[in-house]
């Protein structure tokens, strides 16, 4: 595909995002109009955008796209590069299918709920994501990612009835801003010695910083887009805004907001920074392996099934930085294929996280709006209610578990192969760390493994644990099609990954100058490799096919030998007890009982019972249990530091008593130094 | 590729009758060891052709899933198997996959098999399930540090590639990182295959039980699949040990005699394992659930010192 029709297609799919929340705002009041249109323009759009940047990719051509002054109150100028364009094509990928399973989920909203305002806001999300992402100048850059934090933030306090969503939505905004803030000194910085605002300019300036310079702007860096990106210890606002967003939203928030932390991540590491420096990379593989342990922890104990997702979100970007600070370690010991090799992990996992979490959060979605609870203990039973949705939650749970032969594994397979080879990356007694950062996947996968056995089997399986459970309906058309294309997705990223790994060519040759897929795919596209001669494969579709066929292999040959007795359906085993209900099934706060004891130096967990008697407490007449964790973070960091600003501000408060002449006389001064120092320059 | 299908096919069958017999001795030793005369070293068989023929009750408050675990556990065991060299270093599926696959597929199979003890309803499934997801998942980091350490070594996850380079240096199992990630890997398989001190294999108390709880509500040709597919495990577990460490007698080829020979040797490893883990199980009691994380910690902490001592020695 030549220029224009890129540079066409994703103007157009701007446009149409554009249209889409015109169309909210203008004609509001027309419900299922807005509903049907705006959702329909933004699905167009997502189109629009994913081939457009799909092209770019493919072909690994540039494309700049300027819109001259004029037409806006400054002049904007996109960018598509590879990188750019990949993160734009998990959006636009995680956008169609969330666009029409909007479709039929906007149609579940309370009828007092402003339809075509969320729709604006929605829009504005996907636009101002995009413009994140292709975004060439620090100005234009910060513009969109202050739109976008607004939209996200006007989108999680949509709900705003809800005291727990307000200040959710609080929280989110206030992180985000402070995140903002780190970013907005790093740019103003780099701008300054860079001597320009412009991305190449800063590509360029690299080479200038001196290494104090450098390390500087990357902590602040790090520091902004970790907030974004959900990383330890700065995730607070992420269980908290994901959970009580819609789940249109939340979908889109834990799929690609999130992304846009690690976006800049990548960016400002590989192409503004240069070759970073050791600890850089070591201290990204740091975080990102507390962020994925610690994440899971909290994702394993969570009862609240939208909460639980957004922990494992923090869970998976840490695995991203993980991979992410391998291949920076690599970079900074020369060695480009293992980089390489890292980074295709990374950047596979971010795709597939994107479309797993995605699908995970719409199914969650839709299991909310059935049954009007987010409690897994209220639950239960769900697969007979709603047998495709529990479908599509299975295949997201196999897949973010990293089982194979789905994508989650594919990911985590790489991952183990870049840490793997880093022990053969230097002699000194860093390579130490790559095999422990292993194990700690390793922990991880398997946590993560035994969280969504909970999620799905406390959720889905077994008796229905209340009447809204019971009566639960399966979801609507759309939003099936939405979910079914996603779960679609996961399985053909795992069983196709040798076919998805070239993709990924032109961005790792991009920003490490290597090309990866010549090494990692073998055997004619059969097999996945670790990339060293002799070293690990693993092909996923052959996997597939051998899993399929062993698994029926036995069904067929009772089928032939007629050895297969009659199936009788009976009741369950209940110790003899007149007949199984529900409170006999095992709970989501049992299920995590053991780990939670064998974490309590973690979890701190307390336990509270209450019991009212009148004649013996063998005979209580009321029982009231209380169980819960220490959130360590908000207490030991956040209480703390929140009381202390508190404290700082309310000081300040004597300078400002009230009093106009003081009030004049601040004034008098400032504009005096002011002079003096517009004299002296 | 016909290579390919008759080495598979060679050493599914191959797996499929060895399992039940490691499993078999294991308990006739046990047996022996505690002066009791046993059931036999053919029990294992008998049960399995038994339950094949009987007829299953299917608990009216489970799905699909139920149904689909029996299947998905004993496919992903029978892959895994031939993922792995048995009796010649090259496994006929090892380009397909590598130690990291055989341990996520033995985790899938784990996965269902604890959505199949949920999806029962009862009590007893669900704790069967939370254990067996708990046990592994601290089982996990130990089991991956000492096969890491093997892997690093062999530079390799590829198993047929590990097996090799542990025949060109046959005597390497004496290395103190192999002994400390073998004795690591050996309490991973104990803790994996639910035998004592972790899980009781031969108990059905609700206090004690961890695998069995889950299987509760399985009868007839589905538990027989579940009981053959968690001997296929516990045979691919051993054997991962015994070719990995000791590859002594494995055949380079695919030739009769040669195979020959390497299944004499790889039997008499296996049951000289089997030995290990026998007296293992008769000397211990079983331990509190929650002293086992103590003792994968122990793993854990072995497999980090194997690690250390590569670039140590």
């Amino acid at each position: 595909m030549n220029q224009i029709p890129v540079s066409q297609a994703f103007l157009g799919g701007m446009i149409l995002y554009a249209a889409a929340g015109l169309v909210g705002l203008v004609c509001a009041r027309q419900r299922n109009l807005v509903r049907i249109v705006a959702c329909t323009l933004a699905a167009l759009g997502a189109v629009l955008e994913g081939v457009a940047s799909f092209a770019v990719i493919k072909d690994a051509h540039e494309t700049v796209i300027s819109i001259p002054s004029g037409s806006f109150f400054l002049p904007y100028t996109f960018r598509l590069d590879p990188l750019s364009c990949y993160f734009n094509l998990a959006l636009a990928v995680v956008g169609l299918a969330v666009s029409i399973y909007s479709l039929g989920y906007l149609k579940g909203f309370d009828s007092k709920k402003p339809v075509g305002v969320f729709c604006f806001f929605y829009s504005l999300l996907l636009i101002s994501m995009t413009a994140v992402f292709t975004a060439v100048n620090a100005v234009p850059f910060l513009i969109a990612w202050e739109l976008m934090a607004l939209a996200a933030y006007f989108l999680v306090s949509f709900e705003h009835e809800k005291d727990e969503t307000r200040r959710a939505g609080i929280l989110f905004f206030i992180m985000s801003h402070a995140g903002t803030g780190a970013l907005l000194v790093a740019f103003l910085l780099l701008g300054t010695w860079a001597g320009s605002f412009d991305f190449p300019a800063f590509h360029l300036a690299a080479r200038t910083l001196t290494p104090v310079q450098r390390g500087s702007l990357f902590l602040l860096f790090f520091l902004g887009f970790g907030v974004k990106a959900g990383m330890i210890p700065i995730h607070v606002w992420l269980p908290a805004a994901h959970p009580a967003a819609p789940s249109n939203v939340s979908a889109l928030m834990s799929a690609i907001l999130i992304k846009t932390g690690i976006y800049g991540i990548m960016r400002v590491s590989f192409d503004f920074l240069g070759i970073p420096p050791l600890w850089a990379g070591l201290l990204v593989l740091a975080a990102g392996t507390a962020s994925a342990v610690l994440g899971v922890l909290y994702a394993l104990i969570e009862p609240d099934l939208k909460r639980m997702l957004a922990y494992s979100t923090i869970e998976n970007s840490g695995i991203i930085l993980m991979a992410l600070g391998a291949a920076m370690v690599f970079r900074s010991y020369d060695r480009p294929f293992l980089a390489a090799v890292a980074l295709a992990a990374c950047l596979f996992h971010i795709f597939n996280h994107a479309v797993f979490k995605s699908l995970l959060f719409l199914s969650a979605g839709a299991v909310v709006h059935a049954t009007e609870t987010r409690n897994m203990e209220r639950m239960g039973g769900l697969i007979r209610r709603m047998p495709l949705t529990a479908l599509c939650f299975l295949v997201g749970a196999i897949s973010i578990s990293g089982l194979p032969p789905l994508n989650g594994f594919v990911s985590e397979w790489l991952s183990y192969q870049a840490l793997l080879g880093g022990f053969g990356s230097t002699l000194s007694l860093t390579r130490i760390v790559f095999p422990i950062a292993g194990s700690l996947l390793a922990l991880t996968g398997a946590l993560a493994a035994a969280c969504f056995v909970r999620a799905f089997g406390i959720g889905f399986l077994a008796l229905p644990r209340s009447s809204q459970a019971t009566h639960a309906h399966e979801a609507h058309p759309s939003m099936l099609a939405g979910m079914g294309a996603l779960a679609a997705l996961c399985i053909a990223l795992g069983v196709g990954a040798t076919l998805w790994i070239p993709v990924l060519d032109p961005l790792v040759v991009q920003l490490v100058n290597t090309n990866v897929s010549g090494n990692l795919v073998l055997a004619g596209g059969i097999a996945l490799s670790s990339g060293s001669p002799n070293g690990g494969t693993v092909a996923p579709a052959a996997l597939a096919g051998l899993l399929v066929l062993l698994t029926l292999l036995p069904g067929i040959l009772l089928v032939v030998w007629r050895r297969h007795g009659r199936r009788v359906p009976g009741p369950t085993w209940d110790c003899g007890l007149p007949g199984l209900t529900e409170d006999n099934e095992y709970t989501a706060t049992a299920f995590s009982k053991p780990l939670r004891m064998i974490f309590a130096a973690f979890y701190q967990p307390r336990r509270e019972i209450q019991t009212e008697f009148e004649v013996s407490a063998y005979y209580p007449t009321s029982i009231r249990f209380e169980s819960g964790v220490e959130p360590a973070f908000e207490t030991h960091l956040y209480t703390p530091l929140k009381e202390r600003i508190l404290a700082r501000a309310g000081r300040l408060r004597t300078i400002q008593a009230g009093s106009i002449h003081a009030y004049l006389a601040y004034i008098f001064i400032t504009l005096v130094v002011l002079l003096l120092f517009g004299v002296r320059s | 590729m016909i290579a390919i299908l008759v080495k598979s096919a060679i050493q599914l069958i191959l797996l499929l009758l060895v399992a039940p017999l490691v499993t078999g001795v294991i308990r006739t030793l046990k047996a022996r060891l505690q002066t009791r005369r046993g059931p036999g070293i053919a029990q294992p068989y008998r049960d399995l052709f038994k339950l094949l023929g009987k007829g299953m009750v299917i608990p009216d408050t489970a799905s699909w899933i139920f149904s689909a675990t029996p299947y998905i556990v004993f496919g992903t065991a029978a892959l895994v198997g031939l993922m792995i060299p048995m009796t010649a270093t090259d496994a006929p599926l090892s380009l397909f996959g590598g130690v990291l696959a055989v341990v996520y597929l033995l985790a899938l199979g784990r996965f269902f098999l604890a959505l199949g003890g949920l999806d029962t309803g009862t009590s007893f499934g669900g704790l069967g399930s939370s254990r067996e997801m708990t046990i592994s998942a601290i089982a996990e980091p130990a089991m991956m540090l000492a096969i890491f350490t093997v892997a690093l070594s062999a530079n390799s996850t590829n198993l047929s590639e590990m097996a090799r380079s542990a025949v060109s240096q046959s005597w390497r199992f004496l290395a103190p990182s192999q002994m400390l990630a073998f004795s690591g890997l050996f309490i991973v398989l104990i803790a994996e295959t639910g035998r004592i001190p972790v899980d009781n294999p031969a108990t059905h108390l609700e206090l004690t039980m961890i695998h069995e709880a889950m299987l509760l509500e399985y009868s007839g040709p589905y538990l027989a699949l579940i009981e053959w597919g968690a001997s296929i495990k516990q045979l691919v577990l051993m054997t991962l040990l015994v070719n990995t460490f000791f590859p002594f007698g494995l055949s380079s080829n695919w030739m009769v005699s040669s195979l020959s020979l390497g299944l004499l040797f790889y039997l008499l490893k296996l049951f000289l394992l089997a030995g290990c883990i026998v007296l293992v199980e008769t000397t211990n009691a079983k331990m509190r659930l929650f002293r086992v994380p103590e003792l994968l910690a122990v793993a854990f902490i072995l497999g980090a010192l194997a690690l250390i001592s590569t670039f140590l020695f």
